[in-house]
């Protein structure tokens, strides 16, 4: 398991790693995204979004559960909030071992769920432009997208 | 005389189980909901897992129910309308796959139905459209500007770039430890509250009609972390009261721009968050100074129903518009 932390000072900071991260990506990978409300999680989701070439905006999967858009590779992305009482799998196998980039907020209440090889991420409010990201590399795949991260 | 155009109309995209039959896209002959709110609100929102389950085991009543309403019998259903998304991909198979059975069991045709279009039509239960209409669609998942020119015609001109007005109720009332579902509660807090904290606006580009949630969610968090930290307590009343000002102010100030310079000849407000007190005041009086008028469907068919999706789906049978049986659910359809 590696580690790395960066504090970013603008939201266009965090688009940016965001971007520069998607670009290391390869099909069914699993990114989990922790966070309180208006961390921004959703923001940095955009940023990957942008890194993969979606063309679409991506907007707040919180009601839908999983929305899904087309780019160069396919982005699902989830915000799995409301299932925290559900013991329920909604078909995350099919999502995880697809051939798009998951990214999975709240991914807490799915814990039995996730696979084992997986990069975590959790976002810290500092103040209203800064945040602190903190990445966890599961499985060698996200070490070297760890290590490549932080050239 | 032209022969009478009857559907069958199936909505299953959420946690409401509809079927409905309605004749000529104006006339409901049955509208029934099964709605599973109660099940979901221990939950604190919608369980897909369990909203499908509940789908199933209820489709077959419902339908059941609505044909004994509507007095017909299967001769006199021209067609079988459904909502092919957007929605819980779970939820919304349950409907395709009744709809596909009946319309192949039958011999009828089958129209894949927008959801959002269908909250459109639903006014048109109501009240004839006159074009070019402009309809703003407001909804847990859902905010959207639509210009309509002609009938089954939508021009998207506006969309949330990142939460839905809904999703940002949800969200604030799960701030405040409000019960699901959060748009009600805070729109009955907000009455009893000042406006005493001026939120932010996202008006964003000048000539923009999208919108943008996300900012204001971020900043009722941050007032009442900073409110916590000075040891200080804000009345719950006045945060719904001032964060549901900033919605309405910025969904009513980009509906009465638009309108005004797409000159519609009509408003209509569409979807569960128009059962919103707050909102539907603050509409009216707008609009009352303009010379538009402006139509809100009444609440049994703001929210989730399947006589609009009917109604939605007799436009597009009246144009020839089928789907095949390779008809799927598709949950992140886009309105065209």
């Amino acid at each position: 398991m590696d580690t790395y932390q960066i504090t970013t000072h603008t939201v266009e900071e965090t688009i940016q790693l965001a971007e520069k991260l998607a670009i290391l990506l390869k099909p069914g990978d699993v990114i989990t995204l922790e966070g309180d409300l208006g961390a921004g999680k959703t923001t940095f989701t955009k940023g990957i979004a942008v890194g993969l070439g979606v063309k679409r905006n991506v907007t707040s999967p919180t009601f839908t559960i999983i929305k899904e858009y087309e780019g160069e590779l396919p982005l699902y992305h989830m915000d799995v909030y409301r299932l925290e009482h559900s013991d329920e799998d909604i078909g995350f196998d099919e999502y995880f071992n697809g051939d798009g980039i998951c990214i999975v907020e709240w991914a807490r209440f799915i814990q039995d769920y996730l696979p084992q090889n997986r990069l975590e991420i959790t976002i810290s409010y500092i103040n209203e432009h800064s945040r602190e990201l903190a990445f966890t590399a599961w499985g060698d795949h996200f070490k070297y997208v760890l290590n490549e991260l932080q050239l | 005389m032209k022969k009478d155009t009857i559907l069958l109309g199936i909505e299953t995209s959420c946690d409401e189980t509809a079927v409905a039959i309605v004749k000529n896209g104006r006339e409901i002959l049955a509208n029934v909901v099964a709605s599973q709110i109660d099940s979901h609100k221990r939950f604190g929102g919608v369980v897909p897992e369990i909203a499908s389950r509940h789908h199933v085991e209820q489709i077959t009543y419902v339908l059941e129910e609505a044909r004994q309403q509507s007095n017909t019998v299967w001769e006199d259903i021209d067609g079988i309308a459904v909502t092919e998304g957007p929605g819980l991909v779970g939820a919304l198979l349950v409907g395709v796959n009744a709809a596909k059975a009946l319309a192949f069991a039958k011999q009828k045709p089958l129209i894949g139905v927008h959801h959002i279009a269908g909250h459109i039509y639903a006014n048109r239960l109501e009240k004839e459209f006159e074009f070019p209409l402009l309809a703003l669609i407001v909804s847990g998942g859902h905010t959207e500007l639509v210009l309509m020119k002609s009938h089954g015609a939508y021009e998207l001109i506006g969309e949330t770039r990142d939460d839905a007005a809904g999703e940002a109720y949800d969200k604030v009332a799960r701030m405040l430890q409000l019960p699901y579902p959060g748009g009600p509660q805070i729109d009955r807090l907000a009455e009893l509250g000042e406006e005493a904290i001026d939120f932010p606006r996202a008006w964003l580009e000048q000539n923009s009609y999208d919108f943008s949630f996300s900012g204001l969610k971020s900043s009722v968090i941050n007032t009442i972390h900073n409110a916590k930290q000075r040891g200080k307590e804000l009345r719950k009343e006045d945060i719904a009261a001032s964060f549901q000002a900033s919605v309405i102010d910025v969904l009513t100030t980009k509906t009465v721009r638009a309108a005004k310079e797409f000159d519609v000849k009509q408003v209509i407000i569409a979807g569960g968050v128009a059962a919103n007190r707050g909102l539907r005041s603050a509409l009216e009086a707008e609009f009352a100074k303009t010379s538009i008028p402006l139509l809100i469907p009444p609440l049994n068919l703001c929210t989730d129903n399947a006589a609009m999706i009917a109604a939605a789906g007799t436009i597009a049978f009246e144009q020839g518009r089928r789907s095949g049986l390779e008809l799927n659910a598709r949950p992140s359809l886009l309105l065209k």
